[in-house]
């Protein structure tokens, strides 16, 4: 197994803003937070960056960073990578033409739309699921974060994870090949600017799931990007590009399909393919899947956002919105496209070489216990002790996600089991605790803001 | 460490819930994927055959150090032939019940593939006591 290191995290917290209201503990679906202090910490080898929790936040606390958007005007050649979707967050009034002018006029010399590869994946994928002889069912790696999810959450599966690069990386080794050799730009003078509609892109690109490094050069958020291209439009400072200048292309109708739920299944022809979206749906299914539950399933297109990429944590749209924009954009596009609409396709043996992804994606499980066997062993049965003693309710006043999380915070050293604030009225009960010494764990776990006594003045008590 | 588990026959809705459980607890325990799969796979035939044949059944589950042992007794009607029964494709279904897909003979033998030890005791009329080891380190 891997060593367990600290892996790249795309959501970083503002400790200045945070309420300390919690709710992104609650929401985590690998229980990667927990409350001290009065604000969210995170663990970094169980967060897989899908951004619950960014949504989750009332105060707007979690933010997600990105590359110095000058890289763009410091670099010689920059290109820009655009997910489809980007486009399907804009009124549909706002042609996709215009939106392309403006983005040249902010100063990219190319705009090439993810998909591209779709239509070079889309063989390689019924090859690989209708010829499978091994693990079923195959599980796309086309969302980052649920590559992730499987590494730590269910390491079982590791193996079923579907070794082709996703059109993202596909794409951006075109561009590469297309631009040095067809154009003769130098390769370190190319910028690939991708446009990310989540974190766990982000993450991806920063940190690979395997050794191999991305082609992406700098990462964009996709809302930050909409705002710019937004402004120009509203002033009216872009030239309409001419059509020649672009190496935008249309996409086939499965190109299109490709990044919303069902795009991944709807080019298999045959077997049982099942497209799950949301990240909480996804962990239900793969549980049941990991016991054996479900038998004899394909392929499975998984994804962590609800309304799959439309539903992006940095969608400057309503997903539902966005979902319906990009449904019309692909019943307007052709069935299927030659390499005169889609030049990606005259690069197919280039591609097919380096279509696999190199390294091995390594299960990292979180939750084993201890690297010790028997040590694992001691403090699962002690913290199944703990945990029986416990009120069950889950309320997360201990900065924990639950009652099981708290005892084992509290086998691990991490958490002092007088933070569960039954327990503390069962001490104070019995003498054991006074309300001094409860106050200062509540302060340590919440802060002195939401522990001071003025409280009950400030309310008329 | 001991746990024990209940298995009502012809409850389908819960069953492999056992499993469930146990896989849960070996992933924390740190055993190896191929490890907690194996068992898993072994458990869950073992438990579904308890809810489609038997009456009721216990689980026990001990967790040791260096292995898990599982055993599954139940009051049902009992295996005749043992010997018979862990031969690949060997079943007593009806051939209805195998037209669905059912009964192709592969319980028991799966279960011998994914365990370490196993050891099937069974009484017609009375019930089966399936008990199998997994270790941890290969």
């Amino acid at each position: 197994m891997a060593d367990v290191q600290d892996f790249h995290h795309a959501l970083k917290f503002k400790s200045d803003l945070c309420i300390g209201c919690a709710h992104c503990t609650g929401v985590c679906p690998t229980g990667a937070i927990h409350v001290e202090d009065g604000h969210p910490q995170l663990d970094p080898n169980r967060c897989v960056d899908c951004g619950r929790c960014y949504q989750s936040c009332p105060v707007n606390a979690i933010y997600i960073e990105q590359d110095d958007f000058q890289t763009v005007y410091d670099c010689k050649y920059p290109v820009l990578l655009l997910p489809s979707i980007f486009i399907a967050q804009f009124e549909e009034k706002i042609k996709e033409k215009t939106i392309l002018s403006a983005l040249y006029h902010i100063g990219f010399k190319h705009v090439f739309e993810v998909e591209k590869s779709v239509d070079f994946i889309k063989e390689e994928m019924l090859k690989t699921v209708h010829e499978n002889n091994g693990f079923k069912p195959i599980i796309s790696t086309f969302c980052p974060a649920i590559v992730r999810l499987i590494q730590v959450k269910f390491p079982v599966l590791v193996p079923n994870l579907y070794l082709s690069k996703p059109p993202l990386d596909l794409t951006a080794l075109y561009i590469r090949k297309l631009l040095t050799e067809e154009d003769g730009i130098p390769a370190e003078d190319i910028g690939i600017f991708y446009v990310t509609p989540c974190a766990a892109k982000i993450a991806a690109i920063k940190s690979p799931a395997t050794d191999e490094k991305s082609p992406v050069s700098e990462v964009i958020n996709m809302n930050f990007l909409y705002s710019k291209v937004m402004r120009v439009i509203k002033q009216g400072e872009y030239q309409l590009c001419e059509d020649s200048r672009t190496r935008y292309h249309r996409l086939s109708k499965a190109s299109v399909n490709y990044t919303l739920t069902g795009g991944e299944i709807g080019l298999l022809k045959e077997g049982r393919n099942l497209a799950i979206d949301g990240i909480h749906n996804v962990s239900e299914f793969l549980e049941k899947l990991e016991d054996e539950d479900i038998q004899d399933i394909d392929f499975l297109e998984l994804r962590a956002c609800d309304e799959s990429c439309a539903g992006g944590i940095l969608c400057a749209n309503n997903r539902f919105l966005m979902a319906e924009r990009q449904r019309k954009r692909m019943q307007k596009s052709p069935d299927e496209v030659d390499a005169e609409d889609n030049d990606l396709l005259n690069y197919t043996d280039y591609l097919a070489q380096h279509k696999r992804v190199l390294g091995k994606v390594e299960p990292r499980s979180m939750d084993k216990m201890d690297d010790n066997l028997t040590v694992a062993m001691q403090k699962m049965r002690k913290a199944f002790e703990i945990n029986q003693n416990l009120p069950q309710v889950d309320c997360r006043i201990c900065g924990y996600q639950s009652c099981k999380a708290l005892s084992e915070a509290v086998v691990n050293g991490k958490a002092e089991v007088e933070q569960c604030i039954f327990v503390q009225r069962a001490l104070e009960h019995s003498e054991k605790l006074t309300l001094l010494d409860t106050q200062r764990i509540n302060i340590k776990i919440w802060g002195s803001k939401k522990n001071d006594p003025s409280i009950a003045k400030n309310l008329n008590l | 460490m001991d746990f024990t588990y209940h298995v009502e026959g012809g409850d389908f809705t819960n069953a492999g819930s056992t499993s469930s459980e146990v896989k849960r607890m070996l992933k924390k325990l740190g055993v190896s994927p191929d490890i907690v799969k194996r068992t898993v796979v072994a458990l869950y035939e073992a438990e579904v055959n308890i809810v489609a044949h038997a009456y009721r059944g216990d689980i026990s589950v001990d967790l040791q150090d260096d292995k898990v042992r599982i055993v599954l007794a139940d009051e049902g009607p009992g295996i005749p032939n043992i010997d018979w029964a862990m031969q690949k494709g060997n079943s007593t279904a009806s051939p209805k019940v195998r037209e669905m897909g059912f009964g192709a003979g592969m319980g028991l033998p799966n279960i011998k593939n994914n365990s370490d030890e196993l050891n099937i005791q069974s009484e017609v009329g009375k019930g089966t006591t399936i008990e199998f080891v997994n270790y941890f380190t290969k």
